[in-house]
């Protein structure tokens, strides 16, 4: 059951990251302007060359020709070259992705711990006031935009990764403060609280294995909203990673750029999702 | 915050939200020279008794670029939500009460939206329009993609909700009686997706408003030289520390007071919308 599980899970999964790449390519073709290169204005280039360019271009008019003959040059290791910056795909996504990866992981994992650690104590104390005081914390946090976060970030001088855990914490507070408030109410707890098991074991025994396959879910979520949260981070802070690249592929317009960061992201939002979500069914299946 | 505390809260609330609505609608009386009036002979001045908040860099009136900033932002971010409502009603609520096939198809594509970073999603779209437009245009622009993308949550849910009104004892009772797919879906299910479709909309606003000065920003929202709380806050790019130039801050300010206003309004919309 849980193989046939992760067999449509993979297939939903390659079957999405084809379309979103797809997607892209339409998106960039209907762009206005999509035949013309900048270095067409070169005033050293001679009509030949200007020619050249111009063919270049046209030859991506075909959006479902151009999408084939890259995913089968993609299946044989090449990516192809990136228009705006004039190196190949794989080498650029190779030097930015550990960036990403580290702003990213570090981001997620902080935000998880202070969301965690709020959430958990506010449910284990049960004090109203610093269940309030959380919630204001956290919503005051929602009510910025990720951009400005990125900006203070860089006018305090912190890491990127603690924009990034600041854009994410919010969020992940929220659901995890929502979810133990309503396992409390489960039959099974109250039962438990009126035969006078301590607040901790209730929380530690009962609640936090209830909620914890929905808490996953939550968890491949926040990946997503760390990858969103990387680009006004990475774009405004000055730092090199996938974000940033999104950012200037997509002002430049550079199709087999923009192509390929579209189905990474993509691919790595799904798995987290996906992920989770098979790890969540497993831990229901034990449960049961 | 469903205690007194909470209505307090809300009602407090809504009234900093009507103020702030009021006194921008009031920006043509307030500051009749407009936004884009430059003092040159006072350009990045710090407020004083003709410029409240002060001067941009090319010396023009902060104050009166907030209030039209504030007017653009609050009155598109609410048409962006409306039109993005409509489509999650159309899309995820004809899915849901066709179901089958459409019902597949349609989560299908709300998946392949949602599996896409939202500001990933954004940028990449709003970067595939012109971006050297009139002003007023990429106003239009940028609201409109917002309204055009952001349907895909609120879909999700409708198409759950008509989904379970498909079935419904009164909708098979109309179907029985010979009422055509049509008016049943706009007489019987449509009515009874309101709730759901009222708190989407007003959930959808201070997203909205965020996504815009995200956008903006990135300097690729509203182009100059039509102010709106996005391209207001770009201006916080050249500050050095906040203890300098504190009124720099007010457009921020402003937008945390309106957001966190929606948010406590809209406290018990979030419920319904889940």
């Amino acid at each position: 059951m849980l193989w046939r599980k992760i067999a449509r899970h993979i297939l939903a999964l390659t079957l999405t990251v084809l379309l979103g790449g797809l997607l892209s390519a339409f998106l960039v073709r209907l762009a206005p302007g999509f035949t013309v290169d900048e270095a067409q204005l070169d005033p050293r280039l001679n009509s030949a060359s200007v020619r050249a360019l111009r063919e270049s271009r046209l030859a991506d008019r075909n959006i479902l020709s151009f999408y084939f003959h890259s995913l089968n040059r993609a299946l044989h290791g090449d990516l192809g070259t990136s228009i705006s910056l004039g190196e190949p795909v794989t080498t650029l996504l190779r030097q930015r992705i550990p960036q990403t990866l580290r702003l990213v992981s570090i981001g997620v994992l902080l935000s998880w711990a202070a969301a965690l650690a709020l959430a958990l104590s506010a449910a284990w104390l049960r004090v109203s006031a610093y269940d309030v005081l959380n919630t204001i914390l956290s919503g005051a946090f929602l009510c910025i935009p990720a951009a400005v976060l990125a900006l203070l970030s860089v006018l305090w001088n912190v890491p990127g990764s603690l924009a990034i855990a600041l854009i994410v914490f919010p969020r992940v507070y929220r659901y995890t403060r929502n979810l133990l408030a309503k396992a409390y109410f489960l039959p099974h707890i109250i039962t438990a609280r009126v035969k006078g098991l301590s607040e901790l074991r209730i929380l530690l025994w009962h609640v936090v294995p209830v909620v914890a396959p929905q808490l996953l879910a939550v968890a491949g979520v926040s990946v997503s909203i760390a990858i969103g949260a990387a680009i006004p981070v990475e774009a405004l802070c000055g730092l090199a990673g996938i974000g940033q690249l999104a950012w200037q592929a997509a002002l430049a317009r550079d199709l087999p750029l923009l192509t390929n960061i579209t189905i990474l992201v993509t691919l790595v939002t799904l798995l987290a999702n996906s992920g989770a979500d098979v790890i969540g069914d497993m831990l229901r299946g034990q449960r049961a | 915050m469903r205690s007194w505390h909470g209505r307090v809260w809300r009602r407090v609330a809504s009234i900093v939200l009507l103020l702030v609505v009021g006194v921008s609608l009031s920006a043509n009386w307030l500051a009749p020279e407009g936004y884009a009036r430059q003092y040159r002979e006072a350009a990045s001045a710090p407020p004083s008794r003709q410029h409240w908040l002060g001067t941009d860099e090319i010396g023009r009136d902060r104050l009166a670029r907030v209030l039209y900033g504030t007017r653009i932002s609050l009155l598109l971010a609410p048409a962006a939500a409306l039109l993005s409502t409509l489509m999650a009603a159309l899309i995820g609520g004809l899915a849901g009460y066709l179901g089958g096939a459409w019902a597949r198809v349609a989560m299908a594509v709300t998946d392949l939206f949602l599996s896409l970073p939202w500001l990933f999603l954004l940028i990449t779209v709003r970067a595939m329009m012109p971006l050297n437009v009139s002003p007023m245009i990429s106003v239009l622009v940028t609201f409109l993609l917002l309204g055009l993308l952001g349907w895909t949550t609120a879909s999700r849910v409708l198409c759950a909700t008509a989904g379970s009104l498909r079935n419904a004892d009164f909708v098979q009772q109309a179907r029985a009686s010979g009422v055509p797919d049509a008016r049943l879906f706009w007489v019987h299910v449509v009515p009874n997706l309101k709730p759901v479709l009222y708190a989407q909309f007003w959930i959808s606003i201070p997203a909205f408003i965020l996504s815009e000065a995200n956008l903006g920003i990135l300097g690729l929202g509203v182009t100059e030289p039509t102010p709106s709380w996005g391209s207001l806050l770009r201006e916080l790019e050249g500050v050095i520390s906040i203890g300098e130039e504190p009124w720099k801050f007010v457009p921020l300010v402003l937008l945390v007071i309106v957001v966190t206003s929606f948010q406590l309004v809209l406290s018990d919309q979030e419920q319904v919308a889940a």
